[in-house]
Parts: structure tokens; C-alpha cells; sequence
């Protein structure tokens, strides 16, 4: 297989088969966590791990597991790295513990990683499902990077807040404010509703860029207008 | 009177205030997918606090007499942390089990709910209803009603929202918001609609 079809299966997470805004897989954690950018990366992060490891347990095991009880292996190999995630995240990172709360139990039942398994890894060699996980991984972080950061900038005034628990070298009360504090925020994009919103208006914004990829530039500016 | 009153109070708190589906974000795939029809959207519903209810009354136990008895707590024979694994595969057996037996019992019920209920072991409110009851530190009696709450919590929101989708998909739209990008527009506003119940339940029950 060449260079170049691996280099495509790991870029196909990103835009034309986004998990999240094109499959419409893993919508759940995407609409809860994402109130602040700093949730997002963290969520997409521990997701991601779990993405490339179940994709390569379950792509190595793909001859071994009988097709009749393939799902609750899935879903044992899946549930196992998760464990692993919530452990570590508890012992390093507690307050990223708090915040992304029952969210990160809940990778379990996340569409996402089941159904890379059932489509991809279970069909596929050991490199290329890693490929695929990672590239699933990233547009998963992406997605939810860029909607936390839309609901946090409208609803919050600030960017990135949070981060400092993620790498320490920042300092506990690190943030971007993007808004002045003098304009009052527009609370309710971080509330469910503005959930719920922000995700349906970057669904049609990912239609229109691939459907239409040459006025890719035109469709940003048609997202960003939507939630002003 | 004052157990009563509590267990009234967690029951309208998940309907109202802290719906699943609504206010927390857990189910929307199935809020997604199953909500078009309403006859399908009341199956699902029906189906899901079904094994809500089961699953809380048979991982509650497991949890806190065989898993993290109070005796072990700070001792490696804690196995709380198995938690994650241990609940996925009891639901998992939990609903194989109910469509056994409704297939062979009650065969009406079966026809009615068959088809969701392979769909319910993926369904994260089933998990998360389960986590959230130890998290928040409920006994037996009060998990039991805050799932039965949850689960009418959710057909409350998927029978409102088909009748919202209904109209929706008659309406003329831009072509990039044709489908899932137009309805998620509209949860958004019946999610707006929910939050006027915040503090509700508070000032009747008192609490």
C-alpha cells in the first residue's frame, strides 16, 4: 500500500468523514463538554487514546473474535481503555476529572469508538486502524476545539480558560479575554440551547464546504455570522 | 412523609429540570434518530426507562455490596474503579436477557419495543443514569425512582420534539441546513423552552 493511501486514510477524519459533524457519531460528549475550549482538548484527547488503542487491539484481533459476540468484545477491549483514561486522568489531571465528570465514563458508549471498530478496524491491518483512530482522534479534537471555543468566546468573554490544569506551566487562572468584561457575555450559548445551536450551525457549515470545497473561504465567514 | 417528599422531588427534578436528554446531553443519538415518528419515538421512550429501571435496581447492589463494600473503602480489595467495565457488561447481558424473555413471555411487548432494544446497550443515558445515582450518593430506593424519572424525562422530551420536528421538516430551508443541521436548531429552542423550568421543583417541594 503506498504513502499516499495511508496519508489518506488519516485525513479523511479531518473534514470528509469528521466523526462528528459528518458521520453525526459521539454527539453526546460533543454537545456537553464543549462550554469551555479547554474541556474539548481534553475530551478529544482521552477519546483519541482510546480511539487508537481499541482500533489496534480489536484490528489485531479481528480473526480471533467469533462474528456472532463481536459487539461485547468491542465493547470489553473498548471499555477496558477506558478504565485505563479515567484512571490517569484522576491521578494527573483531577480537575479535568471534574469538569469533563460522568463524560469520561461515558467514552464507553461513545458511537464514535464502537463504530470505527465495527466499520474500520474489524476490516482492516494493525497500521492502517492506528491511522484511522489517530485521524478520527484529530477531527474529534478539532470539532470540539472549535465549537468550545465558539461557545466559550459569546458566552464567556474568554478563550482557552481552564488550560492551565492541562499544562500547569500556565498557571491555574490562565485565559484569553477576547471580549472586553465591560460588554456583558451572552450566557446561553454555554447553557444547553447554545449547545444545541452552535453544533446545528457547524453541521450545515461542514455540508457546505464539502459540498461546495471552492467557496471554502465564503462558508467561514457564513459560520461566523450565523452565531454573531 | 419527608422520604416522600424527596423521592418527589428528585422524580420532577429529572423531568423538568435536569432532563437527560435536554439539559445534560446524553441520548441524543437515539433523541436524533428516533424522534421523526411519534409511535417509534414512545417505543424507544417506553423501552429506555424500562431498562433504566432495571439496570439502577440490579448495578446498584453490585457496586455497593460487591464492588466497593463500605468496609473496603481505601483497601485494595476496593474494586471501585472496575466500575466502568462491570456496569457496561451487565447492561449489556441486562438487555440480551429482556429481549429473551419478552420474545418468549410477552410476546405483544416484544413486537412493540424488539427493534430499540438492541439499540438501548449503546444508549448513554442507560450508563450514565447508573454512574450519576452513585456519584450523587442515592440509596436503592431513591436511584430507582431518579431512573424511573429519567426515563419519563426522555419521552417527555421525544414526544414534544416529534411534534416540533413535524413542523420542522415541512418548512423551506437553505440546502446546507436541509435534515440534522435544521433540527438541531430546533432542540435548541425546545431546550430553551426547558430551562424556564429551572428552580421549579426547589419552590414547590420546598427543598
Amino acid at each position: 500500500m503506498s504513502n499516499n493511501s495511508k496519508l489518506k486514510i488519516l485525513t479523511n477524519g479531518f473534514l470528509n468523514e469528521n466523526p462528528v459533524l459528518r458521520l453525526v457519531l459521539g454527539t453526546c460528549p460533543t454537545l456537553a463538554v464543549t462550554s469551555m475550549a479547554s474541556n474539548g482538548i481534553g475530551m478529544g484527547l482521552a477519546a483519541t487514546f482510546v480511539l487508537i488503542c481499541s482500533n489496534i487491539v480489536i484490528s489485531a484481533l479481528r480473526k480471533i473474535i467469533p462474528d456472532q459476540v463481536r459487539i461485547p468484545c468491542y465493547i470489553t477491549v473498548i471499555a477496558g481503555f477506558v478504565s485505563v483514561v479515567q484512571m490517569l486522568v484522576k491521578a494527573y489531571v483531577p480537575d479535568l476529572d471534574k469538569a469533563l465528570g460522568v463524560y469520561l465514563p461515558l467514552i464507553v458508549v461513545n458511537c464514535i469508538i464502537l463504530g470505527r471498530a465495527e466499520m474500520f478496524a474489524s476490516k482492516n491491518g494493525v497500521v492502517d486502524s492506528a491511522l484511522d483512530g489517530l485521524g478520527m482522534g484529530i477531527g474529534f479534537t478539532i470539532t470540539l476545539v472549535i465549537m468550545g471555543s465558539i461557545r466559550e468566546i459569546f458566552g464567556a468573554g474568554t478563550w482557552m480558560s481552564g488550560l492551565g490544569s492541562l499544562i500547569p506551566a500556565l498557571g491555574a487562572d490562565f485565559a484569553i479575554q477576547v471580549i472586553p468584561e465591560s460588554i456583558d457575555p451572552f450566557t446561553i450559548m454555554t447553557s444547553a440551547p447554545g449547545g444545541f445551536f452552535v453544533f446545528g450551525i457547524l453541521m450545515a457549515g461542514a455540508t457546505w464546504l464539502t459540498s461546495r470545497p471552492k467557496k471554502s473561504a465564503k462558508t467561514e465567514e457564513a459560520v461566523e455570522g450565523g452565531n454573531a | 412523609m419527608e422520604m416522600a417528599v424527596k423521592l418527589a422531588s428528585i422524580f420532577f427534578t429529572m423531568i423538568l429540570v435536569d432532563n437527560y436528554v435536554l439539559a445534560k446531553f446524553l441520548g441524543i443519538c437515539p433523541f436524533l434518530g428516533v424522534s421523526k415518528k411519534l409511535d417509534s419515538a414512545v417505543g424507544m421512550s417506553l423501552a429506555v426507562t424500562f431498562v433504566m429501571v432495571m439496570a439502577t435496581a440490579a448495578t446498584w447492589p453490585i457496586y455497593t455490596f460487591v464492588l466497593s463494600p463500605a468496609e473496603a473503602a481505601g483497601t485494595s480489595r476496593d474494586l471501585g474503579y472496575l466500575q466502568t467495565i462491570v456496569f457496561i457488561l451487565i447492561i449489556a447481558i441486562l438487555v440480551q436477557l429482556l429481549e429473551n424473555f419478552l420474545k418468549k413471555f410477552v410476546p405483544a411487548l416484544y413486537k412493540a419495543l424488539g427493534v430499540y432494544l438492541p439499540l438501548i446497550t449503546t444508549n448513554c443515558t442507560i450508563l450514565g443514569v447508573t454512574i450519576l445515582n452513585l456519584d450523587n450518593g442515592y440509596n436503592f430506593v431513591e436511584s430507582i425512582v431518579c431512573a424511573a424519572g429519567a426515563g419519563i424525562g426522555f419521552l417527555v422530551a421525544m414526544v414534544l420534539f416529534s411534534g416540533v420536528r413535524r413542523r420542522v421538516e415541512q418548512a423551506v430551508t437553505p440546502k446546507c441546513f436541509e435534515g440534522l443541521p435544521i433540527t438541531l436548531v430546533a432542540a435548541a429552542v425546545t431546550s430553551l423552552s426547558f430551562m424556564g423550568f429551572g428552580g421549579i421543583v426547589d419552590a414547590i417541594f420546598k427543598v
